[in-house]
């Protein structure tokens, strides 16, 4: 006798089962490659920790990542705010400049930044004929271009979580606030800021986890010279093939991006990941 | 209705940020017409060798063909499976929905690096079996493709499904309207701009894709992103500025459209 398939089974299962079988699996395969290549053991966790390169790429990985998440949260907070509370016409043409930047692939807008900052683009073309500088200035193929690269793609990724969180905020509120007479900026600081904590470390966690996890922006702009984690992983599995270190290192990023999303998962509504 | 608008230094702030999110942007448009065969401002006069060159050269429109096909089966797919899960959380709220939402965002959250390794993993163990789908096959790309464009959809889906209101269903249900009618008949119809944008957006999604690209393909399936990424690592190719200009323009052509649709259904989705 078989029991008739629910229509709850039928229609949330497809989804779960392709997912289970072409992700989960596989997934499961990528850490059994880390414990199994290219010897069976521990080796590659043991060589991810006391590789002094390995952790060299680790350092520099976090330290671009906060110093973009930080750039990221500011620039996105003052979009956000005129596209939440512009007037109309500020309101149409922020999302227009946040969602066109948002939906253009990855590589154009590497590519966009190459054609500004390389050594023959827009800026040193023009600073050198205006006299400003002789030779080029070394703005991409370096670390300054990888953060510069990587805030542009992140920007859009924390607008929305802050524009969510700031029209959420209850006008009678800060027009409480007015109407006992604290001026703009007081209620801008100490009212209006506030009320968007929840929106400002949503936005943080997301942009931080997505830059954690980010090479094609890194891999071009940085040119080989300013490598991050995920970047690392690219070259040990392209170039000096170790798939066994590329999968312990995945496996740690999974791990560490898994806790700290736990740690925060309040923070984090699915609605904010997407325009 | 509002009480306070921006203010002079936040719509300075603002402003400036809008500048540098447009700034590569609007950069690759002057590159595209350099005369030289380096990336470089043109100087004096401007060419369209690096447009011809794309017409020139049948390897931009193989790819272009190719990321098509991959797009339109893979958001097809995506579209289908998260507009099924959707309704599903929606009509039956199962006790762990976050659980379940969780766990078909993974590929949005796990790093794009790991996803691409265990797609890797996924396509060699497929091509074991089979010679049409799997590593460096159009079909194990388009799959790929849907794994990692899916939680977008969903996401999409949910949005619009939760603004539709639950008595619409009662009322159905109330009449005697059987699982698929009610699925089907009425609540799909509710969502379907929802749907068609979530389709749109996992196409262009698809049509992006890189990251997980590099990983899975070699000399077979080579994407348009995959050829814009071989221009882009050894000596930068100016032709990938005039295939760049081309994208941008249709991507802002596809959400001026998207907005215009919506801006006409004000009620339904987002």
């Amino acid at each position: 006798m078989i029991a008739k398939p629910s229509g709850k089974f039928l229609l949330l299962a497809p989804l779960l089962l392709f997912l289970g079988l072409a992700y989960a699996v596989p997934f499961l395969g990528v850490v059994r490659w880390s414990f199994t290549l290219p010897e069976p053991g521990i080796g590659q966790y043991k060589a991810v920790f006391s590789d002094p390169l390995v952790r060299s790429v680790f350092l520099r990985t976090l330290r671009i990542c906060l110093i973009v998440t930080v750039a990221s949260l500011l620039a996105a907070y003052a979009i956000a705010y005129v596209w939440v509370r512009g007037t109309r016409t500020q309101r149409m043409l922020a999302e227009f400049c946040i969602l066109v930047p948002f939906w253009i692939s990855v590589l154009t807008r590497a590519f966009g930044w190459l054609a500004l900052l390389s050594n023959r683009g827009l800026i040193n073309t023009w600073l050198q004929a205006a006299g400003i500088i002789g030779s080029p200035l070394a703005l991409a193929r370096n670390e300054l271009g990888v953060i510069i690269g990587m805030t542009h793609f992140l920007i859009p990724f924390a607008v929305f979580p802050i524009a969510s969180a700031m029209r959420s905020i209850d006008e009678r509120v800060l027009l409480a606030a007015r109407g006992m007479g604290a001026s703009r900026s007081r209620i801008f600081w100490t009212v209006f800021v506030p009320l968007t904590y929840g929106g400002l470390i949503g936005a943080a966690l997301i942009v931080f986890v997505f830059a954690l996890g980010f090479f094609v922006t890194p891999a071009i702009l940085g040119g080989g010279r300013s490598v991050m984690v995920a970047e690392l992983v690219y070259l040990r599995i392209f170039q000096s093939p170790d798939w066994g270190l590329g999968a312990a290192i995945s496996v740690i990023l999974v791990l560490f991006i898994a806790a700290l999303l736990a740690l925060m998962r309040r923070f984090i509504k699915p609605a904010h990941l997407i325009g | 209705m509002r009480s306070s608008r921006p203010g002079p230094v936040i719509l300075i702030l603002a402003t400036a940020v809008a500048l540098f999110l447009l700034m590569p942007l609007v950069a690759v448009v002057p590159v595209s017409f350099t005369p030289a065969r380096f990336l470089s401002m043109p100087t004096g006069t401007l060419s369209l060798r690096h447009y011809q060159a794309l017409i020139e050269n049948p390897a931009w429109a193989e790819s272009i063909l190719l990321s098509l096909r991959i797009g339109i089966l893979s958001s097809f797919i995506a579209t289908l499976l998260a507009t099924l899960f959707g309704l599903g959380i929606w009509m039956y709220q199962p006790r762990f929905s976050a659980l379940l939402i969780g766990f078909v965002l993974l590929p949005l959250i796990v790093p794009p690096v790991v996803s691409a390794m265990t797609l890797y993993f996924l396509m060699t163990a497929l091509s074991a079996f089979n010679n049409w789908i799997g590593y460096d096959t159009w079909i194990g790309v388009a799959l790929a493709h849907a794994v990692m464009i899916t939680p977008f959809a969903v996401v999409l889906i949910l949005v619009s499904l939760y603004q539709v209101d639950r008595r619409i269903d009662l009322a159905a249900r109330g009449l005697g309207a059987n699982l698929a009618t009610r699925a089907f008949r009425v609540i799909v119809p509710n969502i379907r701009f929802g749907i068609a944008t979530a389709a749109l957006l996992s196409f262009v999604l698809s049509w992006e894709e890189i990251g997980v690209t590099l990983f899975i393909t070699s000399i077979n399936a080579i994407t348009l992103p995959r050829l814009m990424w071989m221009g882009l690592r050894d000596n930068i190719d100016p032709a990938i500025a005039a295939i760049s200009v081309l994208l941008i323009i249709v991507t802002a052509l596809i959400l001026g459209v998207r907005m215009i649709v919506e801006r006409r259904r004000p009620n339904d989705a987002q």
